[in-house]
């Protein structure tokens, strides 16, 4: 007989919240009239995911697991929920942009007819959207939530399915050059089942050696060092699984093909959400399930890192599409974030998490602020994102080209942007923790990886205009927010950290 | 002891005409019209308030002011407060400067009331007063670093004020550069004093200076050295001085006579407590003031440009004052007189160049003027005056300050006294000279005035403060030397004057200098006074003419010492910039942008090979755990 687990309603509110408005979506999409349906859904999401921060907020100093032990509602789990929740509704608002394609919305008429058809050629023009993205996304951000709370390899399973299912869909919702948005879509189905995979058998391993799921079970079934092969081949497994899910090299392959063919605002939400929440339960599992046998996983996570930045940095050099050039930086951010996840210290006393935390922060902040500026410059054909179409923009644009230094910068590291003080963060962490060769390491990356973000810089303040270059779209209310808010953020983050440092600090304790 | 009343508020001296300089220099042109006077006001008060804070200063026993400000750096062991020290020697050198100051800021009035740029010169005078206040009044080295760095812009400023003329603009250059040679000097000193005495204020470092071994307290004393000497335009930093002169002639007068370039012989006697310790030190200070003398009073001998003559004086005055403060005890006080005294007559001769110019639309060349001394009578008056004291004419003040200064040197006592005084009397001689040459060429003989020249008489807002210059050239010496003793004043600073024996009665060495200076008079005559001057200089001339119009080839030994090799090193360095290190930057960019291309190759789009790849690095992953566990 099985009985039900208490649930502490109060505890499980940000969940409830954003999963809840994403029911009621679906529930939206078969009674809604379809000409009031967008309005309705994006209130929707925005409450869910607005809703889902301030109840995180309210929550915060919960120390406390619940549903039998299966979530844990603590500091990292609020504050990374709260980032999610936050991030969410940013990309929510870039969904909801209906004033720069001149079809009014980023996203297809109607996903299920085929590309290249003369009805898909019909509905080009026509400004009907495709709403259940909003939806989509919301049970995408509720599993993102689950994810880093999740305190049991299965529950942790089941959200990294329900935040992965709706991503290989809205990937594929592109309105403009749809058979590349799909086939997008499809490579990142098949690659993150083929991931999932890996996870699950790891959490096979695991269960096998341990006889358990519990993080914390596993923690005390640990690794005495006699060396349980079976334990230690699950750990491995399962990290392959989480480190696909942060595009951490080697596992980073699909990242630059989804990254290019999504739908913009979807490559922003992935790129800024799905990192938090993938980091979010790597420092999970390592701290609370193998915390006490760092051993094992430190020279892995130490080369991971190595390889990530390396090979993000290095590849990010040649790209001529400014979207697959921010994949491959998105690979070497996620290399910079494996440093900080080196700080755990002994008894977990070392500023890693907290420097993590805030480093997730801060690049999901600045990333979802530069994929929105990508959504302003058009040409015929969508977004133009390559590289050549921004020369000479600042002397078109210059308040575009302005925002984007700005956010170009906060991504290399800049002193005085929100990017420095993440650095600065998770650099310390690792140095700390005596990492320091990881650290020179890092740092030349940062400085390759500053070449191709200046780049851009370059070529749009001193490079002569194209002739027929692109036009910069005047955003909507929804994106002027989004960039509003990033730019303060990224700024505000980079010269008055203190606050934000302090609450991270506070934050920075896991149960279990 | 810390400050009270007026002296609390001492802080004001310079921030008075900071806020001037602040407002005429953000203000732009809405300033324009009443600019001139708000930045002559401003050094005016701030002249008023440094009287006053000086009567209080002679009323208190101690004679000594602090006033701390702020903490103005605190970086580890370093902390330093801002702070103002207010004593005897500072309080002389704030009345100079702001007096000085004062009358000149009046005279630039008329001066520059052509100038459309006339707002911004008084910006820049007014920065240059504060930064002068700031170095003299500071209480401790940095503070009078960053003074001495603020006069140093202010000078580069007003040398290029005119910085659409190629000449003012290298000479503003060199000035700067000669003068960062010497900065790198003074910065260096107070690391020294810093790492190691933990402390850069005076007190501090006054205090325990004489814990240091010898040969630290010598490179601390050489080091300060070479900071004053570029400051003040000695040897071998003496070229940039008469170079200055392309500045408008006030800025001569203020800068480059009066106040600025006797920043070094300050910087000495504030360091007396250092020098004490260091005889080295001071002997070299000692040989470069009898160098320099010697070399400026040469080589204003042979020029025809009336303001680098005065300029070339200078050099040779400041010379004398280098002498007199390397005498040590004895001849702080005789240093400073001359100083003082010298600030008067060198700004009067300055601004009564400037109003011959004034006069003769703006010419230099003594060879194209001559009998004006009935068209300018004022300036005439004014000069001559000015012209008698410098070169010791008894009972002006050169003839007192000089003398003590001769009298000092003797006083040594031992074969250097007698080399030195010797020296000193010959500069006399030669100053007679070069300055009765000036004379005579400028006021007297045959009018060789250029066509269209009407030479006329300046305003009284420039002759005014050109009088009150003169009655001070005129009083001065006596009044610093016998009526109001500066020894008895500065008692505090230097200790009480030791009663020397005198090795030649001052009496005989009065007779002397003026017999040597009246035959300098009388050489002057014969070479110049005598005979037409020709329009043009002479091209055959001896070797000694020739070096002297070359100013001892001090450009030629510069730039063959320090900017040939100089330049060498850059090319040196360029080249290996070039080949070297641009070369690696780039091989490493080629490098890194083809490891780019090949590894993109595995980014072929096919989810197979992506899949593959994924499971070589789960293999990885894998091994390498079981590795590390089984290992």
């Amino acid at each position: 007989m099985i009985e039900a687990p208490d649930l502490s309603y109060a505890a499980l509110a940000p969940l409830l919240f954003v999963l809840g408005a994403a029911c009621v979506g679906v529930l939206v999409e078969a009674f809604v009239p379809r000409d009031a349906r967008q309005p309705v859904q994006v209130a929707l999401a925005l409450v869910g995911t607005v809703g889902a921060l301030v109840t995180t907020l309210l929550l915060s100093g919960t120390h406390e697991t619940t549903a039998g032990g299966a979530l844990a509602v603590d500091g990292p789990a609020l504050f990374l929920q709260a980032t999610i929740a936050g991030l969410g509704a940013l990309s929510i608002l870039l969904f909801a942009e209906r004033g720069l394609d001149p079809a009014r919305s980023a996203f297809v008429a109607s996903a299920a007819v085929p590309a290249g058809s003369p009805r898909d050629r019909e509905l080009l023009t026509a400004t009907r959207v495709q709403t259940e993205v909003y939806p989509l996304a919301s049970f995408a951000i509720g599993g993102m939530m689950l994810f880093v709370a999740a305190n049991d390899l299965l529950v942790m399973f089941v959200a990294l399915e329900v935040l992965s299912l709706p991503l290989y869909l809205i990937c594929g919702l592109a309105r403009r050059r749809r058979l590349l948005s799909q086939e997008a879509a499809v490579k990142y189905f098949l690659l993150g089942a083929f991931a999932s995979a890996f996870f699950l058998y790891g959490l096979a391993l695991v269960y096998g050696a341990t006889g358990s799921i519990r993080l914390r079970d596993i923690r005390e079934a640990g690794l005495d060092g006699g060396g349980d092969t079976l334990l230690v081949l699950g750990l491995g497994l399962l990290i392959v699984g989480l480190l696909f899910k942060a595009s951490v090299a080697p596992f980073h392959t699909w990242t630059p093909d989804v990254y290019q063919g999504a739908p913009t605002p979807v490559t922003a939400f992935m790129a800024a959400c799905t990192k938090v929440a993938a980091f979010g339960a790597i420092l999970r599992l390592l701290y609370v399930a193998f915390g006490t046998a760092e051993w094992t996983w430190r020279p892995l996570v130490y080369a991971v890192a190595i390889v990530s930045m390396v090979v993000g940095a290095v590849l990010g050099l040649t790209q001529t599409d400014l979207k697959r050039m921010l994949a491959y930086s998105s690979v070497a951010h996620a290399g910079f974030l494996l440093t900080g996840v080196l700080g755990l210290g002994a008894g977990g006393e070392g500023s890693g998490l907290a420097g993590t935390m805030i480093y997730l922060l801060v690049y999901g902040l600045t990333t979802i602020g530069v994929f929105a500026v990508l959504t302003l410059v058009r040409d015929g054909d969508g977004e133009a994102s390559h590289l050549s179409q921004w020369a000479g923009l600042a002397a078109r644009s210059p308040l575009t080209a302005a925002v984007m230094t700005l956010f170009l910068l906060a991504l290399a590291g800049i002193p005085l942007t929100a990017g420095f003080t993440g650095k600065f963060a998770v650099f310390r962490a690792a140095i700390e923790q005596g990492a320091w060769p990881l650290v020179v390491v890092a740092l030349l990356a940062s400085a390759v990886a500053a070449f191709f973000y200046l780049r851009v810089i370059v070529l749009m303040y001193f490079s002569e205009p194209v002739a027929d270059g692109p036009t910069v779209g005047v955003p909507g209310v929804p994106t002027t927010v989004v960039l509003a808010i990033t730019a303060t953020a990224t700024v505000a983050l980079g010269v008055l950290p203190g606050a934000v440092l302090d609450l991270a600090g506070q934050a920075a304790r896991f149960v279990g | 002891m810390p400050a009270e009343g007026l002296l609390a508020a001492s802080w004001l001296l310079i921030a008075l005409p900071l806020a001037g300089a602040a407002v005429l220099l953000l203000g732009g042109r809405r300033t324009d019209r009443w600019g001139h006077l708000l930045g002559t006001a401003t050094v005016v008060a701030a002249f008023v308030l440094a009287v006053a804070c000086t009567v209080q200063l002679a009323g208190l026993d101690q004679r000594s002011a602090d006033v701390e400000l702020f903490t103005f750096i605190r970086s580890g062991e370093l902390d330093v407060t801002a702070g103002l020290l207010y004593d005897p020697l500072s309080a002389i050198f704030a009345l100079l400067i702001t007096g000085v100051g004062s009358l000149i800021h009046v005279y630039s009035i008329g001066y520059m009331a052509h100038d459309p740029a006339r707002r911004r010169f008084f910006a820049y005078l007014n920065l240059f007063v504060a930064a002068m206040l700031l170095l003299v009044l500071g209480n401790s080295f940095v503070a009078l670093y960053v003074g001495w760095e603020g006069v140093g812009l202010a000078s580069y400023l007003l040398i290029a004020f005119w910085y659409t003329r190629p000449a003012a603009a290298t000479a503003a250059k060199k000035a700067f550069i000669m003068n960062r040679v010497g900065d790198v000097g003074l910065a260096i000193a107070i690391f020294v004093m810093f790492a190691q005495l933990g402390t850069t204020s005076y007190a501090g470092v006054f205090g325990s200076v004489g814990t240091l071994a010898g040969g630290t307290i010598t490179a601390i004393g050489l080091l300060l050295l070479l900071g004053a000497c570029g400051k003040s335009g000695q040897f071998p930093l003496q070229a940039w001085l008469p170079d200055a002169m392309e500045g408008p002639t006030p800025v001569s007068a203020l800068i480059h006579a009066a106040t600025m370039v006797t920043a070094g012989v300050y910087l000495i006697a504030r360091s007396a407590p250092i020098y004490d310790l260091a005889p080295t030190a001071r002997a070299v200070v000692l040989a470069i003031g009898a160098g320099t003398l010697l070399i400026g009073a040469i080589a204003g001998c042979a020029y025809d440009d009336i303001k680098k003559v005065l300029a070339y004086s200078t050099v040779s005055q400041i010379g004398y004052m280098f002498l007199a403060v390397g005498l040590g005890p004895a001849g702080y006080v005789a240093g400073l007189a001359h100083l003082l005294a010298h600030g008067f007559f060198k700004a009067g001769l300055f601004l009564g160049a400037g109003s011959v110019m004034h006069a003769m639309n703006d010419s230099v060349d003594m060879r194209r003027f001559g009998a004006l001394w009935k068209k300018l009578p004022v300036t005439f008056a004014t000069f001559g005056l000015g012209y008698l004291a410098l070169i010791g004419f008894p009972f002006l003040s050169g003839y007192f300050t000089k003398d003590a200064i001769i009298e000092a040197a003797l006083d040594r006592g031992d074969v250097w006294g007698w080399v030195l005084g010797g020296v000193a009397v010959l500069g006399a001689g030669l100053t007679a000279f070069y300055m009765t040459r000036l004379m005579l060429m400028t006021f007297f003989g045959r009018a060789r005035w250029e066509d269209g020249v009407h030479p006329h008489e300046a305003p009284t807002v420039m002759t005014a403060p050109m009088v009150v210059l003169a009655v001070g050239s005129v009083g001065a010496g006596a009044l610093l030397v016998s009526v109001f003793p500066l020894s008895g004043w500065l008692e505090p600073v230097f200790g009480e004057p030791a009663e020397a024996a005198h090795v030649v009665a001052p009496a005989v060495i009065g007779l002397v200098v003026t017999v040597v200076m009246l035959l300098g008079v009388l050489a002057a005559w014969l070479f110049v006074g005598r005979r037409e001057v020709p329009v043009t200089a002479p091209v055959r001339v001896s070797p000694v003419t020739r070096a002297a119009r070359n100013a001892l080839y001090a450009d030629t030994v510069n730039e063959s010492l320090f900017m040939r090799p100089g330049q060498w090193l850059t090319r040196a360095l360029v080249w290996l910039d070039n080949r070297g290190v641009d070369g690696a930057v780039n091989g490493l960019a080629a490098g890194l942008g083809g490891t780019s291309s090949r590894l993109a190759r595995t980014q072929t789009g096919f989810v197979r090979s992506y899949a593959m790849g994924m499971l070589g690095g789960a293999v990885l992953v894998a091994g390498a755990l079981l590795a590390v566990t089984a290992g």
